[in-house]
């Protein structure tokens, strides 16, 4: 058998585990495995920053349901990794980060460009591993891709010492992954029936559908069992795709920025159903008055999320299709008149307070330009959103009807993210119109892979929000600190230049008749091209639940302003 | 209340400070955590004791079977279990005393370990509660210093924690 070295055997494992590209960036202790690359049909893309390598393989991930993956050097390249693997991370997002690591015989003596890696990561990750012997290279990469992908997805780091890369041994790739199995918690016929008699008794139940519901594949079960009970459909921000939102029952997102009227379907609802969701805190706003009439069914694939932050009264363990595919043959088909036109009611107020239906009288709106933007597309692309008012405008605004149509960073609200994301589900979905919405803050802080976007000759367009402030911040301000704007107000470059300066083209958009010719002379573009759109600067996000309060008390944008 | 879980785990360096950072992490409150090794190599053991008014047991339990080095975890609260709890104390004691000591050890089945001129080392085990009591009697003859192992826990008759879920995965 052939001696390969370490570093030979990393590139076969990722071939072995069907990987086509990789995000990273060399340095001294990954340099024997950079060395090897080049003898290999993997495409790696050199990011600006580590940062991006990882929102790249985590875009990627979330765009295509494979495994994201990275290569970085030690020390500063691994620390630089930190903020995607716990972005990753709290997105349940599956990602391998491998990273270099300083020889093994000097391990722990703070040799140069050496940091504990393993500790660092350690509650970021799934799980991580410090390879030390090219022996155990293979198995454990494919370990290490096993569980990124498995269950609940995650992020794994593999820390591979440079004397491992160098060592030279035989590759034998593993077949199996030698893991301790969990006994399975098959659900009994009885909870199942017991979920069916809940559904089929509540007057006004609702649906909670998050990301589990993706990850799980259960859009079609997610659909039949809703449509079966007539059960609305409310989404967490990461659920959005999950349920087409011109879909009758779809109630849109729910939660801090969520839809007044699926807040208050919840609040009144006698029975939530919550699946693969976590009832995160932006969800559920104050625990205590939490949808308080009604029971709560969990269906769930972390065990650990059962009853974490609300009481639940039948947790349903395992994965959503499969605990769904169950569930429907024991539901009774209904009608649920009275409650549907419930909350419909509701909506009417909801439809009263449209800011897409007011004139702008002159002014820019970021909504309008996101009901544009989304218009324009034909609800067909995807968008990566980044953090703050712009990725709360683009949920409520871009109406999506695509599963993996939304990206975005919300457990983590990781500023910086879309950018280099994008490239990464450019990759995953090279045929897909792909549009960045960023506010001018968050494209700011990862605004260097415009250069990796150009030397890759990605397309990919760009919308800025550019309000000339931390916006989201900044409305926190205006609501809570008495308009007291400490260090929100935010200058930027010329955009357009910038994106010049790239190779990229750029233009300014002031006016909302401007807004459809401009995504359409970009979308017309062969290249990339970002859209420096000019919007409001005080413009608020509506409805807002503030932080900690009851999910009722919603801050409603005024009927009667403009 | 007080719940006790028994986790088998790999036996591999860093493995203790994953189950403890994740405790960290979590924010939850362990009355006491042992570790030691199995009859099966390659396998440690760990007695968890929680309070279920701090901390809900169910999540320690769901939160330690995702870490990946985790074999398996049984709550034994609720099975008819030996626990038991080792320490060593040092009394003051000179030539007076050491009797009345030795003898107060001798109701509680514990040992004296070592004889110095002004102190003597009590070993005793048993569960929490008996050697709580041992020690309140001893505290007012001057502890001079005192170590506990922590609790260890399993479960009586022929099952065995090993026994379940050790099998080698897909
Ligand atoms: C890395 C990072 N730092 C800080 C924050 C806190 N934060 C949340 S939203 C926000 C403002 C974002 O401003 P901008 O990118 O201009 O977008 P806008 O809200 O104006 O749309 C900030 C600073 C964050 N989410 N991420």
């Amino acid at each position: 058998m052939a001696q390969l070295t370490g570093a030979q055997i990393i590139w076969e494992s990722l071939v072995k585990e069907g990987v086509e590209v990789i995000f990273g960036y060399p340095g001294g202790a990954i340099l024997p495995t950079y060395d090897a690359m080049l003898d290999y049909p993997i495409h790696h893309v050199l990011t600006r920053h580590e940062q991006g390598a990882t929102h790249a393989a985590d875009g990627y991930a979330r765009a295509s349901g494979k495994v994201g993956a990275v290569i970085v050097t030690s020390g500063p390249g691994a620390t630089n990794t930190v903020t995607g693997l716990a972005t990753a991370m709290l997105d349940s997002s599956p990602i391998v980060c491998i990273t270099g690591q300083v020889g093994s015989s000097v391990l722990g003596s703070d040799a140069f460009q050496e940091v504990d890696v393993t500790g660092i990561t350690l509650p970021i990750t799934k799980h991580n591993y410090l390879v030390t012997r090219a022996d155990d290279i293979a198995r454990t990469i494919h370990e290490a891709f096993y569980i990124a992908k498995s269950g609940r997805p995650g992020p794994v780091l593999v820390d591979i010492t440079k004397d491992a890369q160098n060592a030279k041994t035989e590759f034998v790739y593993p077949t199996q992954v030698e893991m301790h199995k969990r006994h399975e918690h098959l659900l009994s016929e009885s909870q199942l029936k017991r979920a069916a008699e809940m559904i089929d008794q509540a007057e006004r139940p609702v649906i909670l559908a998050g990301h589990g519901v993706l990850i799980s594949g259960a859009m079609r079960q997610l659909r039949d069992l809703a449509e079966k009970t007539q059960t609305p459909v409310a989404l967490t921000l990461l659920g959005i795709g999950v349920f087409p939102r011109e879909h009758p029952l779809c109630l849109g997102m729910m939660g801090m920025h969520g839809e007044a009227y699926a807040n208050r379907a919840v609040q009144a609802a006698d029975l939530v159903i919550g699946i693969g969701m976590r009832f995160d805190d932006r969800v559920t706003g104050n625990l205590k008055t939490y949808s308080p009439h009604s029971k709560k069914i969990h269906i769930e694939i972390d065990r650990s999320e059962i009853a974490k932050n609300v009481h639940v009264d039948l947790p349903l363990v395992g994965d959503a299709a499969g605990v769904m595919d169950q569930l429907i043959p024991l539901v009774s088909a209904q009608q649920r008149h009275n409650w549907i036109e419930q909350i419909d009611e509701w909506a009417d107020d909801t439809r009263a307070r449209d800011i897409l239906k007011r004139d702008a009288s002159g002014k820019l709106l970021p909504p309008h330009v996101i009901g544009d933007l989304w218009q324009a597309t034909g609800g067909d692309a995807i968008v990566v959103s980044d953090v703050g008012q712009n990725q709360m405008w683009e949920a409520q605004y871009y109406r999506h009807s695509a599963p993996r149509s939304l990206i975005t960073s919300g457990g983590l609200g990781t500023m910086g993210f879309a950018l280099p994301a994008a490239m990464g589900v450019k990759f995953a979905r090279p045929e897909a119109e792909v549009w960045v919405v960023a506010g001018d803050g968050g494209f700011q802080m990862t605004a260097a892979e415009l250069q990796t976007i150009q030397q890759e000759s990605l397309k990919i367009n760009i919308a800025i929000l550019n309000n000339g402030f931390l916006g989201m911040v900044r409305q926190w301000q205006e609501f809570f600190y008495q308009r007291r704007y400490a260090a929100t107000p935010i200058t930027s470059p010329d955009f357009v230049k910038l994106a010049d300066a790239h190779g990229i083209a750029g233009i300014r958009v002031t006016k909302r008749e401007d807004v459809i010719p401009a995504i359409q002379t970009a979308r017309d573009h062969p290249g990339s091209m970002l859209i420096d759109f000019r919007v409001e600067s005080e413009e608020s996000v509506y409805p807002m639940v503030p932080a900690g309060a009851d999910l009722h008390a919603m801050i409603r944008r005024p009927v009667e302003a403009s | 209340m007080k719940h006790t879980l028994v986790a088998l785990v790999e036996d591999k360096p860093g493995v203790l400070n994953r189950v403890a950072s994740l405790f960290r992490r979590r924010s939850f409150n362990i009355e006491s955590l042992t570790v030691g090794h199995t009859h099966e190599p390659n396998v440690s053991r760990m007695t968890i004791v929680v309070d279920t008014e701090l901390t809900a047991p169910h999540l320690v339990e769901a939160n330690l079977l995702k870490l990946v080095n985790v074999i398996d975890v049984h709550d034994v609260s609720n099975a008819p279990t030996v626990m038991r709890d080792l320490a060593l104390i040092k009394v003051q004691a000179d030539a007076g005393s050491r009797a009345e000591i030795a003898q107060l050890a001798d109701i509680f089945r514990a040992k004296i370990v070592d004889v110095a001129p002004d102190s003597v080392m009590v070993e005793v085990t048993g569960d929490e509660d008996k050697i709580d009591g041992l020690v309140e009697l001893l505290r007012p003859r001057g502890i001079i210093e005192m170590v506990r192992t922590g609790q260890v826990a399993m479960v009586r008759g022929a099952v065995s924690a090993n026994g379940n879920g050790n099998g080698n995965g897909q």
